[in-house]
Formats: C-alpha cells, sequence, structure tokens
C-alpha cells in the first residue's frame, strides 16, 4: 500500500469536521433532512472527494472523470457539502438546501447540481446505475472508476441484489460500492426492521470482493480504496462500519436523527462539538 | 398516404430488431439491455452483431432500467427492451427516477403490450402502459402502426435527446404504411381526409380505422383517420384542426380507456374545441386468456366498435 502521510490524514480529518458542520447546520436551517446518514457516510465522502477521485470541479462534466454515485439519496447534505468545500458551487449556496428556487433539492436531482451524477431518492437504484456506468468505462476502454454508495437499508432493497449479481456477472473490476452499515434505518435497527447479517459473507456468495473496515478510519477507508483498485476481475464491497449522527456526542446511534434536524440550542450544542482544528 | 389492403401480417418485433442492428451498425454508441426476453423481442439479433453491446441481465427489470440509465450517463444510447408490462408497469418508479427525472437517453421498447398478447391472459396482457407513460414528465410516448413505424420509431428515439417508451404488439399487424412514408415523433398522421368525423387511432387500431372509414362511406360519411404514433407530446394542431372541420372525434386503442390516448385527445379536444367524442378501448378491466382476435371482439376493440362509435358522435352533434 502506498504511503498516506500524517499530513493527508490530518487533512481529511479537519475536512470532515468541515462537512459535518456544514451538514447539521443545512438541516438545521430548513428543520428537515437527514443528518443522521449524512454523518455516518462524511469520512467516506470525504476521502473519496478530497484524496480518491480525480474530478476537475472547473469542469464537473469532464469525460474522463471518477464517477461517485451516492445511492442513498438522502444523505447529499454530505455531498453538497463536499462539492462546494472542493468548488463545484459556492459554499453560501448549501444554505439554500431543500428551500424552493435551489440547485439543491432534498434528494440528488442529475443535470441541476454541478457535479451530482445521479438521481436518487427511491432507494436501491444506485449501484444498478452504477454498473450501467462501470459497463459504460470498459467498453470504452476509459480509465475512470464508479465509486457508490449504498446505505445498509437499502441492502433490504431486492434491486440492490440484482445489481450484485450484474456486477460481478459483468467482472466490474472498475466498481467499488461502499455499505455505510450504521446499523440504522428510518424505523429502527437493521436487524429488528429486517436482518442484513451475515452481509460479509451474503456479498462473498454474490462473487463479490468484500473488505470491512472501520468507516471512519481514514487509513482503513484509503487502504481499502486501494486494495479495490488492485482488485482484478470482480467488483469489491466496502462494507463500512459506521455510526450514525457520527461526531455529535448526542446524534450518534439516535434512531431520531435518521430524518430530524436539530433544534436551536442542540445546534449550538453540535457545533461546539465540532471545532476546527487549525490548519 | 396509406398501402391499399389487402395488407400484409407482419411483426413488429422482426422489424424493430432489424432496425435495430441496422442502428447499432451506424452508430456504435447505441447499447441493449435485456432481461430474459431478447428471442422473443427479437433484440437477439443485436447481440449477434455486437456481442459487447448486449447486456443480459435476466429477470430482473429494475436493474434493466437503472443499467441502462447508468449507460446514457456515460454517453450511450440505451436501449432497454422486454415485454410492456416489465418494461412500464413493473418498473414504474425506477423509470420515473432514473430515466425520465434524470432525462436520459434510455430508450424503452415495449413489446406484447395490450390485449393480442393472447393465451398468455391477464397478467400479460398490460392495457395500461400508455396512461402510466404519459403521466411521467420529460417522457416520450410512441405508439407505432404497425413494422415499418416500428422501424422508424427507433431511428427517431435515437436521434432525439432524452426517454422514450414505445409500446407494440406481440402479434402480427397488418402492415399499414410503406417504408417511404414521412414519420416524426409529435406528429399525428392524417391517412385519410374526410369531413363528417375523425377517427383517431394508434397501434393494432389504426387499422381498424380505416376500415371503419370505408364502411362508413358507404353510408356516404366521410371519416378522416388519424393515425397518434405519438401520444406525448401530442399533436394539439392536427387534433384541434381535426375537431374544428369533422365536428366528432372517435378515439380507438388497445388500452384501457381510463387514461389512453382516448383521454389525452379529450384533453386536447376540450380545451380548444369541445366536440362530442367517444372511445373505444378497454374498459376499466382486465383481459383474459384467449386467441388475440378473439379478445378484441369479446372486449370491444373492433371495426364495428369504431362504426358504430363513429355513428354515436354523428347523432350526438345533431344535424
Amino acid at each position: 500500500m502506498s504511503e498516506v502521510s500524517e499530513e493527508t490524514i490530518t487533512n481529511l480529518k479537519r475536512m470532515a469536521v468541515i462537512l459535518r458542520r456544514h451538514i447539521v447546520r443545512m438541516t438545521h436551517n430548513v428543520q428537515s433532512g437527514h443528518p443522521g446518514g449524512s454523518m455516518s457516510a462524511c469520512d467516506l465522502v470525504t476521502a473519496l472527494y478530497f484524496h480518491v477521485l480525480r474530478v476537475d470541479p472547473t469542469n464537473p462534466e469532464w469525460p474522463d472523470r471518477d464517477r461517485f454515485v451516492l445511492s442513498k439519496g438522502h444523505a447529499c447534505p454530505v455531498w453538497y457539502a463536499a462539492l462546494a468545500e472542493r468548488g463545484f458551487f459556492p459554499v453560501d449556496e448549501l444554505m439554500t438546501f431543500r428551500k424552493i428556487n435551489s440547485r439543491l433539492q432534498g434528494h440528488p436531482e442529475l443535470g441541476t447540481t454541478p457535479g451530482v451524477e445521479n438521481a436518487a431518492g427511491a432507494e436501491g437504484q444506485g449501484l444498478s446505475f452504477s454498473v450501467g456506468l462501470a459497463l459504460a468505462a470498459r467498453m470504452e476502454h476509459k480509465p475512470w472508476r464508479v465509486y457508490t454508495i449504498t446505505g445498509d437499508g437499502e441492502q433490504d432493497v431486492g434491486q440492490t441484489w440484482e445489481a450484485a449479481m450484474a456486477g460481478a456477472k459483468f467482472g466490474l473490476d472498475n466498481l467499488t460500492a461502499f455499505v455505510d452499515r450504521n446499523g440504522i434505518q428510518q424505523e429502527g435497527r437493521t436487524e429488528d426492521i429486517m436482518p442484513l447479517e451475515p452481509l460479509a459473507e451474503k456479498w462473498r456468495s454474490f462473487n463479490w470482493h468484500v473488505l470491512t473496515i472501520d468507516g471512519h478510519d481514514f487509513r482503513q477507508i484509503l487502504a481499502g480504496i486501494e486494495e479495490a483498485q488492485r482488485t482484478k476481475g470482480r467488483p469489491t464491497v466496502i462494507i463500512a462500519r459506521t455510526v450514525k449522527g457520527k461526531g455529535v456526542s448526542f446524534m450518534e446511534n439516535k434512531i431520531k436523527y435518521h430524518g430530524a434536524a436539530t433544534t436551536d440550542e442542540e445546534l449550538a450544542l453540535a457545533l461546539k462539538e465540532l471545532e476546527v482544528p487549525p490548519a | 398516404m396509406t398501402l391499399p389492403p389487402p395488407w400484409k401480417s407482419e411483426s413488429q418485433r422482426s422489424y424493430f430488431g432489424k432496425a435495430l442492428v441496422e442502428l447499432g451498425r451506424r452508430n456504435p454508441d447505441v447499447v441493449v439491455v435485456g432481461a430474459d426476453t431478447t428471442e422473443s423481442i427479437k433484440t437477439v439479433d443485436f447481440g449477434k452483431a455486437f456481442p459487447d453491446r448486449l447486456f443480459q441481465v435476466g429477470i430482473a427489470e429494475p436493474n434493466m432500467m437503472s443499467i441502462a440509465a447508468g449507460l446514457a450517463a456515460a454517453g450511450k444510447i440505451a436501449f432497454a427492451s422486454t415485454y410492456a408490462v416489465f418494461g412500464s408497469a413493473h418498473t414504474y418508479n425506477i423509470i420515473r427516477q432514473n430515466v425520465a427525472y434524470t432525462n436520459l437517453n434510455v430508450k424503452i421498447f415495449a413489446s406484447h403490450a395490450g390485449l393480442t398478447v393472447g393465451p398468455d391472459g391477464a397478467t400479460h396482457q398490460l392495457n395500461e402502459d400508455i396512461g402510466l407513460m404519459r403521466g411521467i414528465p420529460r417522457m416520450t410516448v410512441l405508439v407505432p402502426a404497425d413494422g415499418p413505424q416500428t422501424a422508424k420509431a427507433v431511428d427517431a428515439a435515437a436521434a432525439m435527446k432524452g426517454p422514450v417508451y414505445c409500446r407494440f404488439s406481440r402479434a402480427n399487424v397488418p402492415t399499414i404504411t410503406a417504408p417511404e412514408d414521412p414519420f416524426a415523433i409529435g406528429k399525428a398522421e392524417v391517412l385519410r381526409d374526410g369531413s363528417d368525423v375523425s377517427l383517431v387511432g394508434c397501434g393494432i387500431m389504426t387499422a381498424r380505422c380505416l376500415q371503419a372509414a370505408d364502411a362508413l362511406a358507404k353510408d356516404r360519411v366521410s371519416a378522416r383517420v388519424i393515425n397518434l404514433s405519438t401520444v406525448k407530446p401530442l399533436d394539439v394542431a392536427t387534433l384541434d384542426k381535426a375537431a374544428r372541420e369533422t365536428g366528432g372525434v372517435v378515439t380507438a386503442e388497445e388500452h384501457t380507456v381510463v387514461h389512453g390516448i382516448g383521454s389525452a385527445v379529450a384533453s386536447a379536444v376540450v380545451l380548444n374545441h369541445p366536440v362530442p367524442m367517444a372511445f373505444v378501448g378497454v374498459q376499466d378491466v382486465f383481459g383474459e386468456s384467449g386467441e388475440a382476435e378473439e379478445l378484441l371482439r369479446k372486449y370491444g376493440l373492433t371495426t364495428e366498435r369504431v362504426v358504430e362509435a363513429a355513428r354515436l358522435v354523428l347523432k350526438r352533434r345533431g344535424p
């Protein structure tokens, strides 16, 4: 594995705090949206947008860019925050999230928001969409890769497994999927709503290369992505163990914050906890 | 601008399959996604000509639609093709979110629409797809009347930007148009001029409208016949003109009358120049097993029904 410097890790950690602050403020501002699942996926998105993805904010449509697909569309606050901090659109625009006449829809819309690559909201479609993207890249012998974040709730959806079979059938080693395994979906614990375990074994039996990592440890995230890039002949799924609401003590592991914004008092507390370290 | 009877009875699927291969030869960006129906829907020929451009995903139509969308997002013109019941009803929300909301170049070509699926019965006889698809913003909806039109629909769909739904039949249909006849998305074809009543048909019912016009002519009723090969966007100008000049409109479709071309045409007629109308189509019921022609008779999708509807309209309009 290539060496990741301490400085890189420090910078990623810092950026993740910045993105989490955006998530809490964006959802508080409009008193809706899905902060919990945005924060669980935040370190994955940070690693991708600030270390891995070859994208060009000045040319979002660059044909040879890597594609990032957010299948769990309700977590779009983290996507918008990353795109804004990466320079795809002004950071100020984040506060228009979910408001009328905004480019930042409550769930991602293709063609409206610079840098957004798919429409998602109804769960379970993003991995199939990613299979289509990866097939196109391979047909044209292009080096760009597809990275897709799915939610663990989306593992309930039949189409996720249709996509899993197709990804393996077509041997799409240019496709890397993440499962944001925060263990909570809208109405409760995933294992109560619809048990998923043994999840890694499921994916293995679908002929994917399977990794399980701590989804909040940047070294593990980057190592996992590197392993996926090295894996030939089949797609990789990285099951990232995460914490819903990660980063704010009173939001962590709380079902409530799947789809609830903070109050004014909670916002103040959250922002206090999310202190940006000096650069 | 129609061929004179007797018409040849031909397969729309064969025209579709051939047109797709020819399109594939001309345009390397054309790809096809199939869902375990490639033999019967004739996309298998595309796969034989271009093995690395046909993606077989098995009995997984949601996957087919989203994969087609992903291919399109990366610059391909993706044909997603299967039976209408799977290519519209079963995948409605996938089409809505991944194909139409995204405005991608996914071309859904759905065979086996309507009652004429025959012995397979109600589970496979989709009489609701026109309504489902025309209700989705950004969707273009085509219903070619015969084989040559189906082939032209392939080229026209590929040439336009955005999602297309095109439905056609399993059963052979009379070939009423010639290969050189014009076909354009958004343009209804006036197949026969007439001044007393307008018969607006689509798909297999267009030929029946032509036969009905012949029958009406014997009673000195001059019927205009319009083929609504594009249901959306609707050719309002042609329909408006027909309503103004003939004073009565009959629609005929192999589809439920609840939300098919009848209601589409009625919306336009009512807004612009209200005239008496009548609707020939499947009533609010499911079909059943039977031979295609038997089913069309039992469910009232006949030339005689179109004639009766025209007489009803004439009577309601008064002298």
